[in-house]
Formats: structure tokens, sequence, C-alpha cells
């Protein structure tokens, strides 16, 4: 996030987008709550009438995958009506000229043919967000899982830009981020572009410190992303593999194919706390120690940084992964892994990272340092781009970008959108939560579907449907609701039985190979019950 | 545009001889409390608007004939107020014993809640047993709400209504709310329905936290009444999604019994979710994996850790020598802390030289 999560409270507009915050950041939504029963407005784009929806002042139910035409639309009113921050993008910003030439052609009509949301109410939410003296952007993987997420995120950066809505409180392009270190493993290093503190690995410069700093020559070329990675495992062209921490079967797009790839490998290494549905493929499986038996450090979705405590001891024989990892290491001659704490680790990690040079152990303990974090005795940087953005010239870029179809559209045989999400009380693929009690609420996954299609497609609510795409099928128990529009059904992947996963992964984002989980061309039939839960 | 948020004038005030500044909007029971004068309240949730309800945070103000509540007075510039004369301090005490009379329960276990031992305190501070006004009592406990998270033992409830509060100005959600009135108060759902059967109940657990008498109870926190180990807390971060809400772990010896929502967290201040509640267990549940596994033809067998590790950094080593650096994937995790991924990414760049490392963020 460029703000704080206290910055939530304080927006006169909210612009919330791809985002299903009430179940899956429920304490964030609860700020937002509070801005708008202070009185601020909020517009709400998604294609479910989410809870969210329903307390917006504009609702955009905009058909999936189509943000991009939603936001040009937006932007081509807030260009018309005269309501670009002028002086903030005369001294921010690069690009303006280019990029409202490019806006006058899509106008809300466009816009509307596209996305299916009536121009009326796109000009009402430009005018609202175009209008506002603090205007907050809020998104979640309802932007970033699309083949065009890339092109979304840089779609709400131009809307953010040309109302001067960054770099102040209250305002800002604010991602959710998803799990409660995803932030932290990009922190750290875990990327195949960047060092710790996403210093690039192309860079020459880098890739000396680190070679120098971890006694090997690292070569100064991107690693592959995982799905990549996968692809080769498939191809058989990958000889081994360690996951740490992620059922890759479950969660990944097109299950059959993940399943393949890691089947192929001569080499499969699983660190978790349970014997997952991806362990099974495994050569070795070793016990982690678990959130509240290990130290170490998260960072939040606003870049604090917060240490977590053991409070009881491991089960059985379990160890903190550094710990394992390290064993490995050492085994194989690696140098540089003799830590004895969680602290070590991190002061390490601290030391070789520019954001978080002014952190150490204890200060994590503090819980109050958002990074850039960039020398001792600095307080921290809960906001962001207060005075320049992290471009060579320090301006923030317009990004003309186009509308671009799904990889994957409907048709006649496949005539239903499917989008996939999650449910309030259930966490991804369901290690934790499955084994926490929560099937008192969710015992099992059911598919939202519109109840006029219920009727029109001959199924019963409560009973059975059966869903194909082109890489799969599931049976899944029909539950009828009108939170989704006709000709649109959801359910979340939570459910190893239910594996929806089978169907997704048509395509993925050029840039940030992330998968298009939000999209996915269905046909649904009338099943008699689950033959084989799988 | 850039407009600057003004900030409030600073006036001055005496509060118990002494003099005190304060802001515009600032109320008298926010300044005792900044001074560390111990003004008791039962109704008082600083994240929630004052209410005025219990009248234990009444003060002296001078000029004025009758004691008013702190909580719910603006302070005004050269006020002199005195939040601890005799007559205070007496009326204080009959407002407990008359509290006290109707929730006559002495032992409500600390299991219940966060706030479950401030009736509790004010019952020592004031030396009082209930007796004094014995008869008449309200609230009746939901004993037919068997929900496995949310203990709704309304005996013990006072009308401070600050579960109503928590859950409508703190979640937003309205899920519950009070019917009748005096002694037959009773906080309720629609239609008096069980939680669970409420469509706007997300059992995020705030009114249990916020309960001052423990008439709402962690039940899941509560079945570790019996286990005879001081009750411990040590702070932490939740394990769920990227908001990072501060939370204590309460443990009993080695037995992890409950979550309960920091108030000081910078990401909630106090407010927590059903995940973050409640959904805890998997830390000592029974499937965890306790030992290695090895691969032996088609099934994985138990093994030691030196059996495991040997096993592991062989096959690492044998990809590299057959089939160089460009042999081996490293999948970190958003789940782990970062010195699980630190140590991964340096054991891919470190020992083979390359880049090849990713987490799960695009899936």
């Amino acid at each position: 996030m460029s703000n704080p999560l206290r910055d939530m409270e304080k927006p006169d507009v909210i612009f919330a987008i791809g985002t299903n915050m009430t179940e899956c950041h429920p304490v964030a939504a609860t700020r937002l709550k509070k801005a708008v029963r202070r009185g601020a407005k909020m517009i709400v784009a998604d294609p479910r009438r989410i809870t969210l929806a329903e307390m917006a002042d504009v609702y955009l139910p905009l058909r999936v995958g189509t943000d991009v035409a939603l936001l040009l639309g937006m932007a081509h009113v807030i260009a018309r009506e005269g309501l670009v921050d002028e002086s903030f993008v005369a001294a921010r910003t690069e690009n303006i000229e280019a990029f409202l030439e490019h806006v006058r052609q899509f106008d809300p009509d466009w816009a509307e043919s596209i996305c299916g949301v009536p121009a009326a109410d796109i000009e009402k939410a430009a005018l609202l967000y175009g209008r506002a003296e603090r205007g907050a952007i809020y998104y979640t993987l309802g932007i970033t899982e699309h083949i065009c997420g890339v092109d979304n995120v840089q779609s709400l950066s131009n809307l953010a830009l040309m109302t001067g809505n960054v770099g102040r409180e209250g305002t800002g392009i604010n991602p959710m981020r998803g799990q409660n270190n995803i932030q932290g493993a990009g922190d750290a290093g875990g990327l195949p572009n960047n060092f710790v503190g996403f210093q690039p690995v192309t860079d020459p410069a880098n890739a000396a410190r680190f070679s120098e700093a971890y006694g090997r020559e690292i070569e100064p070329i991107k690693g592959i992303t995982k799905v990549r990675a996968l692809e080769r495992a498939a191809d058989g062209e990958l000889a081994a593999m360690i996951i740490c921490g992620e059922n890759t079967v479950v969660s990944d797009p097109d299950r059959h194919h993940c399943e393949k790839a890691l089947s192929k490998l001569d080499h499969l290494v699983v660190i978790d706390l349970f014997r997952t549905e991806t362990a099974e493929f495994a050569d070795v499986v070793l016990p982690a120690s678990a959130w509240a038996e290990t130290d170490g450090v998260f960072t939040n979705t606003e870049r604090r940084i917060q240490r977590v405590r053991a409070a009881v001891p491991p089960q059985g024989e379990a160890k903190p992964e550094w710990w394992i990892i390290g064993q490995i290491a050492k085994r194989m001659d690696i140098p540089g892994f003799d830590w004895s704490s969680a602290a070590d680790v991190f002061n390490e990690l601290c030391s070789l990272s520019p954001i978080y040079a002014g952190v150490d152990w204890d200060k994590a303990g503090e819980a109050k340092y958002h990074w850039p974090v960039p020398e001792k005795g600095h307080p921290g940087t809960p906001r962001l781009h207060e005075d320049e953005f992290p471009s060579a010239n320090g301006k923030g870029k317009f990004m003309l970008v186009g509308y671009r179809d799904p990889a994957e559209v409907v048709s006649e045989e496949f005539p239903v959108w499917l989008t996939t999400g999650r449910r309030l009380q259930h966490y991804h693929t369901r290690t934790m939560t499955g084994r926490a009690g929560m099937h008192y609420f969710v015992p099992e996954e059911t598919l939202e579907v519109h109840p006029d299609d219920v009727s029109a497609w001959g199924l019963t609510d409560g009973g059975w449907c059966r869903m194909s795409g082109t890489r799969g099928s599931v049976e899944i128990r029909v539950e009828a609701n009108d939170r989704s529009p006709r000709g649109t059904v959801f359910c979340s992947f939570s459910f190893g039985d239910t594996p929806v996963n089978l169907l997704t992964g048509a395509g993925y984002d050029p840039i940030t190979d992330t998968a298009e989980l939000k999209v996915c061309p269905v046909k649904i039939e009338p099943a008699a019950a689950r033959a084989n839960p799988s | 545009m850039n407009k600057p948020i003004e900030e409030p004038a600073v006036h001055t005030l005496t509060m118990d001889g002494q003099e005190v500044t304060f802001h515009d909007g600032e109320t008298l029971y926010e300044i005792s409390r900044r001074r560390g004068a111990e003004v008791p309240t039962l109704c008082y949730d600083d994240r929630l608007d004052p209410f005025g309800g219990c009248r234990l945070c009444v003060v002296q103000i001078e000029g004025m004939r009758n004691p008013v509540a702190s909580c719910t007075t603006m302070a005004t510039p050269d006020m002199v107020v005195h939040t601890r004369t005799d007559a205070i301090e007496r009326h204080r005490k009959t407002l407990v014993e008359m509290v006290v009379s109707e929730n006559p329960a002495a032992n409500i276990d600390t299991l219940r809640g966060s706030a479950s031992q401030e009736l509790t305190q004010l019952r020592t501070r004031y030396g009082v047993d209930g007796t004094r006004f014995a008869g008449k009592t309200s609230g009746t406990s939901k004993k037919d709400d068997t929900n496995p998270f949310i203990f709704r033992d309304y005996d013990q409830c006072i009308s401070c209504y600050r579960c109503v509060r928590v859950c409508a100005e703190q979640e937003g959600d309205y899920a519950i709310s009070v019917m009748n009135r005096g002694f037959a108060t009773q906080i309720t759902t629609e239609f008096d329905l069980r939680l669970e059967d409420s469509a706007a109940c997300t059992f995020c657990g705030q009114c249990v936290q916020t309960c001052p008498t423990g008439a709402l109870g962690d039940a899941k926190a509560m079945r570790a009444e019996t286990i005879d180990a001081p009750l411990k807390a040590t702070r932490s971060v939740c394990p769920y999604c990227g908001v990072g809400c501060s939370v204590d772990l309460m443990s009993k010896g080695d037995k992890l019994v409950g979550i309960r929502p920091a108030r000081d967290g910078g990401a909630n201040e106090g407010a927590l979710c059903v995940k973050g509640q409640f959904a805890f267990d998997f830390v000592q549940h029974p499937e965890r994996l306790r030992t290695p596994l090895v691969r032996d033809g088609d099934t994985l067998r138990e093994a030691t850790w030196d059996e495991a590790l040997d096993r592991a950094a062989a096959g690492f080593e044998k990809a590299r020598r057959e089939h160089g650096t460009h042999s081996t994937y490293a999948v970190a995790s958003g789940r782990a802390p970062h010195e699980s991924t630190y140590a991964l990414q340096k054991f891919i760049r470190a020992g083979f030289g390359t880049n090849w490392i990713d987490n799960c963020s695009r899936a």
C-alpha cells in the first residue's frame, strides 16, 4: 500500500475495485466502514454484489476482466470535465498530453459496450473520484489475477496521478496484500528478479555485491518465475525443487499440469506443517515449526515490519525453516549458514537491504517501522510518494493502456463466466482453517449461481451440478444467490475435494506471470450427485 | 486541493488541583486517563462513541450542582474538575453495589475475554459483595446457542451495551441489539436468533473482547479452564491475511489456548476477524507433521532428521552435478516469516549461483 492502514479512515471518496475486503481483509474493511459512517462516499466496482457494494454510493457491476475499459471511461470523463489536478500533474508527472489524447477516444458509452456498466454510472463514479479532495483507491487480486493485471494497475495509477490523489493522507493506490507475509517474501529476496530489498539482480553492481556477500558468483540474469519453472518441470527440464509452505497442487491454476510437473521431478523437497496434497509428490518432507511456535518477522500490507513470537514449543521434532534450510546447505558445503537464531538471519537480511538498513531484530520488535527505513534513526515511511516517485527522474509516468479480452472468453460451448475468490471463514487451501473448526461455518464448497440461472439451467438450489471448462470439470453443490449477476458464477478454491483450479489457468499476465484466476469460461449442467469426490 | 488538516486549538483547565492542557474535542474522561487518574468505568471503550450509561466516571465540576459523567462531558477552558472526592467515591461505590447485586457470580475466569475482569476488579476496589441491594436480577443466558465460539452468559450482563456498540461502531455489522427495558433488558440478535442464524454476525469476537463482566465469553479459550497453569500472553501477529493484526497468543503451559486482539496493535487497534480470533487450532492439531518423512517407493515413511536432511542434500547435489546450476528451483512461502525466505533465496543464490526462486504471490 502507498498509504498506511490508518489512512483508510481519512478519504472523502473511496474507490474499491476488485477487492472483497469484508471477507478477505475484514479488519481493514472496518476502517472503510468507519469512513463511510463518517460521511465518505464510496465507489465499488466488482462483478459480484459483495458486502462493500451494498454500502456503496455508486456500484459498478462490471463484467469480469473488463477493468481497463471501465477505468479508461472514467479517465475520459475526468479529463473532459476539467478535473485534472494541473499543478500536481505539472510538478510530479510526465506524459500527460499523450495520455489525455489517448483517453479522448474512450467515452463512457464505449466503456459500457465492453464492461456492461451503464455509462451514466461511469460518469457518476468519475465525477465523484475526480472531485475528491482525498480520493483513495483500494484493490486486491480482482485487479491483478488477469492476463492484463499490469494494465489494470497502471490504469488505476493513471487515475490517481491525473487527480493528484497520491502522497497525501487519505489518498493513494493501495493494494491489499493477501497473505500474512507475502510482502515479506518479496522483501526478503524470494523473487527471480530481485535480491533482498527489491534490488534488481540484473544490475551488475548488485550482482557483484551479493556474489561477494554469498561467496559465489551469482549470474546477473533474472530467474524464471514459478509458472515457467513448473512448465519446465512438466517438460522434463527441471531436476529438483524445494517448496516451502505452499500447497501448490491446490492453490495454483491448472491442477493436472501442476501434478504432472511435480511428478516429473527427480527430487522434490517440501517443508510444511502438514502432509499436504503437494507433500504427497515429495521425496523428502520436512516438518516446520508453526506460527505461535516460531520467532520471526512479518511485514504487512502497509509495509509495517513486525515480530512474531513463539508462545508454545514446536510439535514433535518440527524445526524453524531457516534451520532446516541451513542444515541442507551445510551438508552441501554452501558457506554462510552458521546462524544460531532467527535474529541472526534477520539482521543479516537488514545488512543487505537498503530499505531495511535502519531496522534490526530489536527495532522490528517495536512494530512501528514502515519500510523504507534507509538508515539508523530514520522513523520509517508510512506514506510513499510524498515528494517523488521511484523512477529515474522521480516523476510518475502516465501509461497508455488499451483494453484486451481475457485469455478465454465465453463461447457457445462454454457460455458462463466463472470467477474465483475467497470466503471469510477459510483461508486458501484450508491447510490451517480446515483444522481450526471453521467447517462449522462453511463445511463444503458451493457454486454461487443467480436464482434465475438456477432455473434457466435446470439446476436446483442445494443440488449438484457439473462445471466444465477446456481443462477439466468438477462437481459442485449449487447455491442460489443473487450476489453474482446472471451468466457469472463464483466459488472459492479452498476445498481440495472441489478442485476448481482444474479449470482455471487459461493465460498469464505477460509481465508478472500472474495467472488469470479471475476469469474462466465454463458450461454448467445438472448432476445427480457427486460421483467420486476426488 | 492540497489543504492541510487543521490542528485543533490547545486550552487549559484545572483537574485535581493541577493545570492541564487539552485539545478541542477532548472529554474530561480522556484527559483524566491521560493524567493517570483512576476514574472507574464499565461502559467505556476508547474506540467507541461515549455512552454515559454506567455513570461510574462521574466527576465534580466547580460551579455545577451535580456530578457529571466525564466520558460525555467535553472539556471547556478554565473548568475546575475534581475526579475523586469522598462524595464521588461514595456515589461510585453505591453504583457498583447495585450492578454487583444483580451479577453475584464472583469467579469469572479470565479466559472469557480481554475485558472480562473489569467488574470483578471494581468489586474488589470498592469492597462490595452485592448483598446490599440483593434481589431482582436481569439478563437471561442464551443456553440454546451452542455455537463453539461465543458463550452467551447474559446472567452476567449489566446492560453496558459495549457489545452492541462495538458491533455497530467498530465492526459496522449491527448484528446485535437490545430488547426490552429495565430489569427485562436483554442483548439479542434479530428475531432473538442464535448468532449463527444471524445474517449480520461474522463471529469476529469483538463483543466478547469488550465485555466487562464475562457475560460474553471466548468459548474456545474457555475449554482450557481446567488446565492448571498460569495464563501467559505473548505478543505476535495474526497468521492469516496481509493486514497484520497484532494479537496476544494466550497459552497455559505448552498449550495454545486462545487469541486476543491487541488494543495497541498498529494495524488493527484492537480489531480482529473470525479467522484471527478463532482459527488457531491448526497449530497443535494431531495431523501436524511431527517427524521428517522420506520416500520409499510409493510411500512416505518416518525418518530421523539426519537421514532426511542427508537425502534432501544428496538430491540437490546430484541435480547440480548432473544437470548444472539451472537444475533446481525454489518456491518461498508468503506464509512463513522473513527468515524462511531469506534462508531459501540464499540457498539458491549461494548454492547454485542462479536467481531461480519465486514466492507464491503469482497464484
